[in-house]
């Protein structure tokens, strides 16, 4: 087991290489420094002195892939290639370049507002949207299943932005219950954040409601199932005891590999309802093109997908004896 | 010989075409083939599936005569000077919806309102001044006194296109029943019974009835939108209908050409991935993983982030604003295909190192035909109900993704209309007093239309084609069940 995670770890870092790659294609061989440069000091009026200061100040000022003239192995060492891959290896993040900041401080004093939010959305959904489901199963094939059925495709039918404005737009003008947007440190947060976790159930209600559905509607089909049915237990207890169980391993590949990146919150939600998190962090980012903010998201992202990787197969292990990796 | 216009082929158009030029193709490659041709019968016999598809084509229609783009000829004094065009580029919808387009108002106005939403300062004829509600300049110019007359006048209105869509209505079912009866071989009006009653193998009851309602909806607003604003007015004095119909085909072009964009990529990496397998394999699943490793949304972010410092740098390319957000959307097209061929990829794939060991594979090989004529006489036509249903599936997602890349800033061109751009200006207007709520219904309305029926054409098309999937997702049919369907007996299938 402990070699099989060394293994996959060890996978881990060619794709991250290649996602570094990408990355640094994207922000330095398509858009040169120079270009970055004019676009944060403004395109007109621009002196080249201006530019060579503002790449100076960032490290930019280095050729990008190949130093002829530095010593020996400095020819790959002192280049812009390097120098940022190695420090996005380190996790040092750097300075943004809109305002200055510590990218890493940030990102430590923004992950509290954003699991606040995404933590309970994703645990209480699980909980949530697993039993509906399990509910539509047990009522298969009666009005009550098609009228589930029905909800599911017109609730994923919405944009997740109308249930934002929608919610904002009910509970907070028309009822004036909680506050539209916005956060608070310690125990009073739990009034702003009471919106953004609610509208977040409805908004996933549809789409993972049916895809749990189909999953267990698929395994009710199965032998074992007829067997325990055969056997005399109730139909709650087989959906409950056999075929939840074994529905397990299709629920993981979908749940686990989003947990790491529960972290990293959601863009929108998190700009609509103003929370401080590491998603409206990124938008921010976006819009005022700030890109080294952007590229340590980037990075993180995908780091955090492929710990969510390993971490599903690990969890396969847990719940199906019967998954051995060697 | 001079055209009063001058046709134009933006980059989107162009692949739109080319995306039904291929529908066709396959169309015509499909009715031509007993076996490719029954899951689509099971489409068609689908209720669900065909009055989605009524729907969606309602949508097409608009989104084409969107596409068709042109450019007026200005009027020239020198005839030797050659002619030139107006630097706006029109569609063949803006030429039909032209009222709707000209008319502006100043700022809001209310759904078939005559005066302004807000009070304003109006300079009296005597020289003093009051605050009140002016007088749109379109809508309802009309009238004389608004307050008395216009009920009347939009009930006769309405009336009028009532009777025009119940008039056009009943022509269209009849030529749609002679077309049936014609096919049967049997009398119009036993066709016309067995179809209300709901006894035709296609359900046309359902598509008619869809039609009914979208003409009855439609005629109306058209007659009314003469006079009227009818989804009202933003805040710049756009009616709200214009933008709404302007932004289907935004949302098409997203939902298809990224699809297009994308396929031969997932195509021809997925069946070499599998087909060769080894090294090759190997290359292509790290570049997949790689790629879908990336969160997608970033990864659009830093892509488009990108192609605006490209943009900005190398302005004098983009000769016209039209020219430009064509470029951006097509530009999102790709970025959008690039995130997504990664799971269409994977599949094709998997299916290709099943396919390859089967015996007519084997079978080509001994005879020795070579990979790429396998790949594409053998294992191609194999996998191409893959790529239906995880296009059509896909298809509801990207329109839905467009509202949200829109609302973070890295959507479509601020001058191309979508519904993204629509939302993201009419969400902080529900705030106003009194709340301006006909920019956003309007938009909700039509984007739930479009993704819903989208989603029930999806899942039509994928209860067909692939046979895994029956009784997964589709409605449970009460039908074949009599009685309580809750009982404990084995179920060999749902």
């Amino acid at each position: 087991m402990l070699r099989y995670i060394i293994r996959r770890l060890l996978y881990a870092i060619p794709i991250l290489i290649g996602v570094n790659v990408i990355t640094f294609t994207l922000f330095f061989v398509v858009n040169t420094p120079d270009d970055m440069a004019r676009m944060q000091l403004g395109v007109k009026r621009v002196t080249p002195e201006a530019i060579e200061r503002w790449k100076q100040e960032r490290g930019y000022d280095k050729p990008l892939l190949y130093n002829a003239a530095a010593p020996d192995f400095g020819h790959f060492s002192d280049t812009i290639f390097f120098e940022h891959s190695a420090r996005l290896f380190r996790f040092e993040f750097g300075k943004a370049e809109s305002d200055g900041r510590d990218i890493g401080h940030e990102i430590a004093t923004r992950m509290g507002p954003s699991l606040a939010i995404a933590l309970p959305v994703f645990l209480v959904g699980l909980l949530a949207y697993v039993t509906f489901a399990l509910l539509m199963a047990l009522f298969r094939a009666t009005y009550l299943d098609v009228s589930g059925v029905i909800l599911c495709v017109a609730l994923m039918s919405i944009s997740g932005m109308f249930y934002i404005i929608g919610g904002q737009f009910l509970v907070s003008k028309l009822w004036n219950l909680v506050p539209i947007s916005g956060f608070a440190n310690g125990l009073n947060a739990w009034r702003f954040m009471i919106l953004p976790i609610a509208v977040g159930l409805v908004g996933g209600f549809g789409e993972s409601g049916r895809w749990y559905r189909s999953i267990f509607i698929e395994e009710i089909n199965r032998d074992y199932v007829r067997t325990a049915r055969a056997k005399g237990l109730t139909e709650g207890r087989v959906l409950t005891h056999h075929v939840l169980r074994n529905a397990l391993i299709p629920i993981l590949t979908g749940v686990v590999v989003v947990i790491p990146a529960l972290f990293l919150g959601s863009l929108v939600m998190e700009s609509f309802f103003g929370i401080p998190g590491l998603g409206s962090y990124t938008i921010d980012a976006i819009g005022s093109q700030d890109f080294a903010v952007v590229r340590t998201m980037v990075f993180l992202g995908s780091l955090l997908y492929i710990v969510g990787l390993i971490l599903t197969d690990i969890s396969y292990t847990i719940v199906d004896p019967r998954i051995r990796f060697e | 010989m001079n055209l009063p216009f001058k046709p134009v082929l933006l980059w989107t158009d162009a692949l739109v075409f080319a995306m039904i030029v291929c529908i066709l193709l396959f169309a015509w490659y499909t009715t031509r083939h007993e076996h490719l041709r029954a899951p689509w019968r099971k489409v068609g016999r689908s209720a669900s599936g065909m009055v989605s598809a009524t729907v969606l084509l309602a949508f097409v229609l608009v989104g084409v005569l969107d596409t068709l783009h042109y450019q007026l000829a200005l009027p020239s004094e020198k005839a030797e000077a050659g002619q030139r065009y107006a630097p706006e580029v029109l569609s063949a919808l803006d030429a039909l919806a032209a009222p709707l387009r000209m008319r502006q108002e100043r700022t809001f106005s209310a759904p078939f309102a005559a005066f302004a939403h807000s009070r304003e300062t109006i300079a009296q004829p005597d020289g003093t001044q009051r605050r009140d509600y002016p007088r749109l300049e379109h809508g309802g110019a009309h009238l004389k006194d608004p307050t008395k007359e216009r009920l009347p006048d939009i009930a006769r209105g309405a009336l009028q296109g009532v009777a025009l869509a119940a008039l056009l209505w009943m022509l269209t079912s009849a030529i749609i029943t002679g077309i049936a009866a014609a096919r049967a071989g049997s009398r119009f009006a036993d066709v016309s019974g067995k179809l209300w009653r709901g006894e035709l193998d296609v359900p046309l009851r359902g598509v008619l009835v869809t039609l009914g309602i979208l003409l009855f909806i439609a005629l109306p607003l058209i007659v009314l939108s003469g006079h009227y604003h009818v989804f009202g007015t933003d805040k710049v004095g756009q009616d709200v209908l214009y933008l709404t119909l302007k932004s289907v085909r935004t949302g098409l072009v997203i939902g298809t050409v990224t699809t297009l964009v994308m396929l031969p990529f997932a195509l021809a990496l997925g069946i070499m991935a599998g087909y060769f397998k080894g090294w090759i394999d190997d290359v292509i699943q790290y570049l997949y993983t790689t790629l879908s490793s990336i969160p997608g949304v970033l990864l659009i972010a830093a892509a488009v982030l990108m192609m605006q410092v490209y943009m900005d740098t190398h302005a004098e390319i983009f000769d016209s604003v039209t020219r430009r957000a064509d470029f951006r959307l097509l530009f999102l097209c790709m970025i959008l295909g690039i995130t997504s061929w990664t799971g269409l990829c994977r599949l094709l794939r998997g299916e290709t190192l099943k396919l390859r060991e089967l015996e007519y594979v084997q079978a080509a090989h001994a005879f020795g035909v070579g990979p790429w004529r396998i790949m594409a006489r053998h294992v191609l036509p194999n996998v191409l109900h893959i790529v239906i249903i995880t296009t059509v599936l896909g298809f509801s997602g990207l329109v839905l993704s467009e509202a949200v890349l829109s609302y973070v800033g890295v959507g479509v061109d601020p001058a191309t209309n979508s519904f993204g751009t629509m939302i993201n200006s009419a969400r902080l207007e529900l705030a106003r007093e009194p709340i301006v709520w006909w920019s956003i219904a309007a938009a909700f309305v039509f984007m739930l239309a479009l993704v819903l029926a989208a989603n029930l054409f999806a899942d039509a098309v994928r209860d067909a084609l692939d046979p895994r999937m029956r009784a997964l997702f589709d409605l449970p049919s009460l039908r074949r069940r009599p009685g309580r369907a809750r009982q404990v007996a084995p179920r060999a299938a749902m």
